[in-house]
């Protein structure tokens, strides 16, 4: 890999990133900057974009495709959805929706601390690495690999999605968990704090690109590289793989999780329709759309599917899953690296080539 | 130092019903390059499985300088005692560069080793050593096929190993490139190293080996000088031919 001022790409991507935080920033500010409207978008697309880099780093770099990365931005998700009410409860006395619902009186007692902000960033934190650490150390050991590792993981945000779809587990069941009123003491409807959040949500995207970017440049980045293309290769030279694919799972589901501390608080509600299984698949779209095992691919692909969704779900409701399932079917079979081979090759070129030597390998 | 450097010790390994090595006992010593050859599925390269901890064995033990039993070692410990070996389809990683497969073959592990002077000074050496100084830069995957097999070579020996097995070093290769590699394997050559070499090419092996060691059904079919070998009754029979 070479230096990172010379990666072109991954440099415009930083700098439009940086670009919208300033201008979120100064809108703040400013009465005539972007509308609480436009910049809730934003944020919430800087919050897929950070959990698309935490995917492209175990697939891209690692190898590992999870289709399950939906249950640790779920993890991220609830226990920011705690703390706002826990928070709103304790400031302005807002009693959560679901106990009203549950007829409860008073919270379960593995609430109690949730109010405290640094609290729950630690509670995310230990049960994303509980999780992924106990799941990723079973799999690796038993050299669980590829499409079986792929439906594992699937299985487990499913599972996860059934839990907490009982209503009576405290996380607020199938209604999930609404109604947030403040935040860190502001009210969280406010248009200045709306821009705050999606400001802040920018700037952590940011901050994972580089962090991503240093991790991929330092020695660990080689031998994910190493252990992506030959794995038993790197074992036999004295590596112990299982340890270098077990800290680097932890730190996706990690980021993952971060990712969804961003998003809630911005799109107002958690419910266990984001621990589907198809959100987790989603991800993984967004990543090979973008082109995996690129930083800026991801980002590109995460900001540009959701757009497109967003755009979608309100124009044509309907048409949505054709056109995703189409742009899968594009990526699989023309473009394997996505947006980045349309900006490698010239277009129509590679089409018929491709095309040629796939379908009528007799006519060459 | 003297004696053996690797003694496998009444190893089986079985695949199913299919018994690839049978009862093989077989010692290699300090200071040799043994040769090891015989016909397709002979259990050559399952041989070098076990030594480097890839397959387990069903039976027996491979014990490693001094009275190291490793059959229970992982992979990864096994390369770190100092046992390393190049893959018969050379295995590379197509998204690194040349100085970088080096780097990782001396670092040995997720632990450093080298300091980053030392490290530096060690690449050079190896990148020397296997003719790829020019190339250092190059990504991987752009090399021709016997330049892999270089690269590879020069992966394993970057730790200085104790035991370098190496699996069909020269096939593919042209004949300047495999009298290229000769003049490598000799030079690796050293007292404290024991070599081992798997190899179809009976020309390679006269010119490199002390010794070689002829499997035939997951058994030693002759052991002795390669000369010898091309005398002998059996070994003619099997894999030779008159």
């Amino acid at each position: 890999m070479s230096s990172p001022w010379s990666d072109r790409p991954f440099l415009i991507v930083l700098a439009t990133v940086l670009a919208a935080a300033l201008l979120l920033v100064i809108s703040i500010a400013l009465p005539f900057g972007l509308s609480a409207y436009l910049a809730n978008a934003i944020g919430q697309l800087a919050a897929f974009a950070v959990l698309a880099l935490s995917l492209d780093l175990i697939w891209g770099y690692l190898g590992i495709l999870s289709l399950g990365h939906g249950l640790f931005f779920g993890i991220g998700g609830y226990v920011i959805a705690m703390h706002l009410l826990k928070h709103s409860y304790e400031v302005i006395g807002k009693v959560p929706d679901f106990m009203q619902f549950m007829g409860w009186t008073s919270l379960p007692f593995y609430w109690t601390g949730f109010g405290f902000f640094p609290y729950a960033i630690l509670v995310a934190a230990a049960v994303t690495l509980l999780i992924s650490g106990v799941f990723g150390y079973v799999s690796f050991r038993s050299r669980v690999g590829g499409v079986y590792f792929a439906i594992i993981t699937q299985a487990l945000v499913y599972v996860a999605m059934l839990l907490m779809f009982r209503n009576d587990t405290g996380f607020g069941g199938n209604n999930g968990m609404t109604g947030f009123a403040v935040i860190f003491g502001w009210p969280i409807a406010q248009k200045g704090v709306v821009i705050a959040m999606a400001a802040v949500s920018v700037l952590v995207l940011a901050l994972t690109m580089l962090g991503c970017r240093w991790l991929l440049e330092s020695r660990f980045g080689v031998l994910m590289i190493a252990a992506r293309d030959d794995e038993v290769r790197l074992r036999t030279l004295g590596y112990d793989t299982l340890l270098l694919k077990l800290m680097i799972w932890c730190l996706s589901a990690l980021i993952a999780a971060l990712a969804g501390l961003l998003y809630v608080p911005q799109v107002g509600i958690i419910n266990p329709r984001l621990l589907a299984p198809d959100l987790s698949l989603e991800i993984a779209v967004w990543v090979a759309i973008g082109g995996r095992g690129h930083l800026y691919g991801a980002v590109i692909g995460a900001v540009l599917v959701n757009a497109l969704k967003f755009w979608l779900s309100a124009a044509a409701p309907e048409l949505w899953p054709f056109i995703l399932s189409g742009l899968i079917v594009l990526v699989a079979f023309v473009f394997p690296n996505g947006l980045v081979d349309l900006a490698k090759f010239k277009f129509h070129r590679t089409l018929i080539s491709r095309q040629l030597a796939s379908e009528t390998p007799e006519l060459r | 130092m003297s004696g053996a450097a690797l003694l496998i010790d009444a190893v089986t390994v079985e695949f199913g019903s299919f018994r690839a090595i049978d009862r093989l006992s077989l010692a290699i010593d300090f200071g040799e390059v043994r040769a090891v050859i015989g016909p397709n599925g002979a259990g050559k390269t399952t041989l070098l499985d076990v030594i480097s901890g890839v397959t387990r064995p069903r039976q027996g033990r491979v014990i490693f300088g001094d009275k190291t039993d490793i059959v229970r070692s992982s992979e990864s410990e096994i390369a770190r005692a100092g046992v390393r070996r190049k893959f018969q389809k050379p295995s590379i990683f197509d998204g690194l560069n040349v100085r970088q497969h080096i780097e990782i073959g001396a670092q040995g592990g997720l632990r450093r080793l080298l300091a980053k002077d030392a490290l530096k000074h060690r690449v050079d050496e190896v990148l020397e050593a296997v003719g790829l100084a020019g190339l250092a830069t190059r990504s991987a995957s752009e090399l021709a096929h016997g330049q892999k097999q270089w690269l590879e070579i020069g992966m394993v020996l970057a730790s200085s190993p104790t035991v370098l097995m190496l699996d069909e070093p020269v096939a593919g290769l042209t004949d300047e490139e495999t009298e290229r590699t000769v003049a490598l394997v000799r030079n690796l050559k050293r007292d404290d190293r024991a070599i081992i070499v798997v190899e179809h090419d009976m020309e390679f092996v006269e010119r490199i080996a002390d010794r070689v060691t002829v499997l035939h059904e997951g058994k030693t079919l002759f052991e002795g000088s390669m000369a010898n070998a091309r005398t002998d009754e059996r070994v003619i029979e099997v894999y030779l031919g008159r």
